[in-house]
């Protein structure tokens, strides 16, 4: 193949690690929480979206700049999710059914408390110039801001994977991952563990949602587009963390190339179409945790 | 002994009208019904419309109403759920007994409830833009039509920008039927089209499409990308580097709101069609601009198309009852049918209408109007640099001429068969 006739190809690969990373961020703090608590969590939509709506009020309150915004949006929907959990989820942890339903309504409740508090119109962050430009090589190219959110996405993959594979924190998840109550025996707090790691998938949700709330817009109902794509990734990752992200970057690369030959829509159709016919043969997704059921 | 047992059980029959449907009394305010969402996907329109037809009304309340009665809203939240809709509808009609149902925004709800309006032959105001091919006879509609919307701004786009157009739509029935009217635009005025893409509602994923455009070099893209994906659209267009004066985005929806909510910046530059815009110069609009944002149903802060169009249509409706009562003298015997069928012609003058003198089809119940061309400034507001000289008419089927033309009594075909209530 001559290098010019793959030109659109190339860049077609490059935009689908922009929309991997996409996916892979809106998908992390519902693999941990998945992953480890094993809470299919039906707000996490509605996590992102309380992350947006924190990114806007901080900025448009007291004009924080939005680099900042992350990391304090992480914190809001961090402690949102912790009172979540203290407060309803952890008394249902051996009812997977009720949580389901639970979560749901929160996920309506966050829904209309943002509505009576901001409205239902849109709402708008703004971003340093610099992140508004295409960056190019030659024929290459790639806008700053996917290459931030690609950036972004990389760190905090990277920060989640220390935190559960390299620090005491994290032998105590993956203990109480595979017993409760043997880890209970051994003097772990499993409670504890479980609340930690419910605040931090919320948070991930939330720093998640400042990114969207850029690429795209800030409303109340702007999570539902994402938590359709986040629990796909899941489910095809089998719930852990390296599962996510090989199934995250398949699943971008897969959509880019398809939409590069055909279009949008079609695209998405026949990666659902495939991702159905993957989980006959694989039900527990690509890398499945053996894990005690609960 | 046979009298009581008749009268025992008090059979009760409906002898008068008001046991069906709709009734006007004397001395009593007109209920109309409210139909929009008020919550989910579509409440960011549709909100708007509510709180506007609240204006309307009070506005028109407080000049002393229509021949003396006060008009009372119903209001409800449609959820933006098409089976609260229909469900609603029915309620509306056979419980509220609304003379007329203003209500919709998508063509999908339009299509949800049309049954049961044409069923009880009630009356719909239907006050936005749409694709057309429907043809009943309990529909009156203030938005454009397909072929009124992109006609100016196609050929408007070539002469300025040149001939190479990319479309880019929402994946659904508006933006195809508008597209196929574009397409015929687009042929006379020598352009040519070189791509096409639909993207699924609500996506905010415009990746692939602009490398499309990138591959393509369009002179400029017709877009009819609809709520929030429009925004991420606009919004990735300029993070991808696209530059709007080399390449600009000539839209049907992109009006105030979705500029608002995107940021100033990255709406200046593009181009809107529609038949009004807040920052329209005359009188009219003045004053319903800032007596708009001023009352308490200003609270968002802009006045858009899809707003003023929902406006005009408590006029269309306040002409339409007047004029049924010139016809009947009396305000019982007027009907939902009645007020539609006396509709036809019916003008709102440029003292209420703040887009400027509009007059409704007597044929098929859209709107005769003039599209404007706006190109978005740097602070968000529209500028107009394009206006139809005369009022288009609105056309249905201009781009189904086999299936027939559209009349007030059904669609009659070439061969002459008139159906009624097509949808």
């Amino acid at each position: 193949m001559h290098l010019l006739d793959a030109v659109p190809l190339i860049n077609a690969l490059i935009l689908g690690l922009s929309i991997a990373s996409i996916w892979l961020i809106a998908a992390l703090g519902l693999t941990i929480i998945y992953g480890t608590v094993g809470v299919i969590n039906m707000a996490h939509g509605e996590f992102i979206m309380v992350g947006a709506y924190t990114s806007y009020a901080l900025q448009s309150s007291i004009g924080l700049p939005f680099l900042l915004c992350l990391p304090a949006s992480f914190a809001v929907v961090a402690l949102v999710g912790l009172v979540i959990e203290r407060g309803l989820i952890r008394y249902l942890y051996n009812r997977p059914l009720d949580t389901l339903l639970a979560t749901w309504g929160v996920s309506l409740v966050l829904m209309q408390g943002v509505r009576l508090i901001f409205g239902s119109d849109p709402k708008y962050i703004a971003v340093p110039q610099i992140f508004q430009d295409n960056l190019a090589f030659g024929p290459f190219g790639l806008s700053v801001f996917r290459l931030v959110v690609i950036a972004i996405t990389a760190a905090v993959v990277a920060a989640t994977a220390w935190l559960f594979y390299r620090t005491r924190f994290g032998m105590q998840v993956r203990a109480v991952m595979q017993n409760k109550e043997m880890a209970a025996s051994f003097g772990i707090d499993a409670d504890r563990v479980y609340m930690i790691t419910f605040a931090i998938g919320a948070g991930l949700a939330g720093l998640a949602g400042s990114l969207f709330g850029v690429l795209a817009i800030v409303l109340p109902t702007m999570g539902t587009a994402y938590v359709v794509q986040a629990f796909l990734v899941v489910v095809v990752g089998g719930g852990s963390l390296v599962g996510s992200v090989a199934a995250a970057g398949l699943t971008g690369e897969l959509q880019s190339v398809f939409a590069l030959f055909s279009n949008d829509t079609f695209a998405r159709f026949l990666l659902y179409v495939l991702i159905v016919v993957f989980l006959r043969f694989r039900p527990r997704g690509l890398f499945a945790v053996a894990k005690a059921r609960r | 002994m046979a009298a009581a047992a008749v009268a025992a059980p008090h059979l009760w029959l409906p002898t008068t009208r008001e046991a069906w449907g709709a009734t006007l009394k004397k001395g009593e305010p007109i209920k109309v019904g409210l139909l929009f969402s008020l919550t989910g996907q579509l409440a960011v329109p549709e909100e708007d419309s509510t709180l506007v037809m609240q204006y309307a009304i009070d506005e028109i309340n407080k000049n002393g109403g229509i021949a003396g009665h006060q008009i009372q809203p119903v209001i409800i939240d449609a959820k933006s759920d098409f089976n609260v809709y229909s469900e609603k509808a029915k309620e509306l009609i056979l419980r509220e007994k609304v003379i007329a149902i203003f209500g919709c925004y998508t063509s999908a709800s339009r299509k949800a409830i049309l049954p049961v309006v044409m069923s009880q032959n009630s009356l719909l105001y239907y006050p936005t833009c749409y694709e057309g091919a429907e043809c009943t006879q309990n529909t009156i509609c203030t938005g454009p039509l397909a072929n009124q919307h992109s006609k100016d701004l196609i050929p408007y786009m070539v002469k300025n920008f040149g001939k190479k157009v990319f479309f880019v739509g929402s994946n659904y029935v508006w933006p195809k039927e508008s597209n196929k009217n574009a397409k015929i635009w687009l042929q006379n005025a020598g352009g040519e089209l070189v791509g096409e893409e639909y993207i699924p509602l609500g996506s905010s994923e415009f990746g692939p499409v602009l490398g499309k455009i990138r591959d393509t070099k369009p002179n400029f893209i017709f877009s009819t990308v609809v709520g929030a994906s429009d925004i991420a659209f606009h919004k990735q267009f300029k993070q991808e580097g696209f530059k709007v004066d080399a390449m600009p985005i000539a839209s049907l929806t992109t009006g105030e709101i979705e500029t608002k909510a995107m940021g100033a910046e990255f709406g200046a530059g593009h181009f809107l069609s529609a038949p009004y815009f807040q920052s329209l110069d005359n009188p009219t609009n003045h004053k319903f601009v800032e007596s708009f944002l001023k009352s308490k149903y200003g609270k968002n802060g802009s006045t858009h198309y899809n707003m003023e169009e929902t406006y005009l249509s408590a006029y269309v409706f306040k002409a339409g009852l007047e004029a049924a009562l010139n016809k009947t003298g009396n305000i019982e015997e007027v009907t939902s049918r009645m007020i539609r069928d006396v509709s036809g012609g019916v003008k709102v003058d440029d003292s209420i209408s703040p887009e400027g003198l509009i007059w409704i089809d007597s044929d098929n119940f859209n709107t005769w109007l003039k599209p404007k061309i706006g190109q978005c400034q740097a602070d968000g507001s529209f500028k107009i640099v394009a206006e139809a000289k005369e009022q288009v008419a609105p056309d249905p089927y201009s781009i189904y001429p086999n299936l027939g033309k559209c009349t007030a009594t059904g669609l009659v075909a070439p061969d002459g068969k008139a159906r009624k209530n097509v949808i």
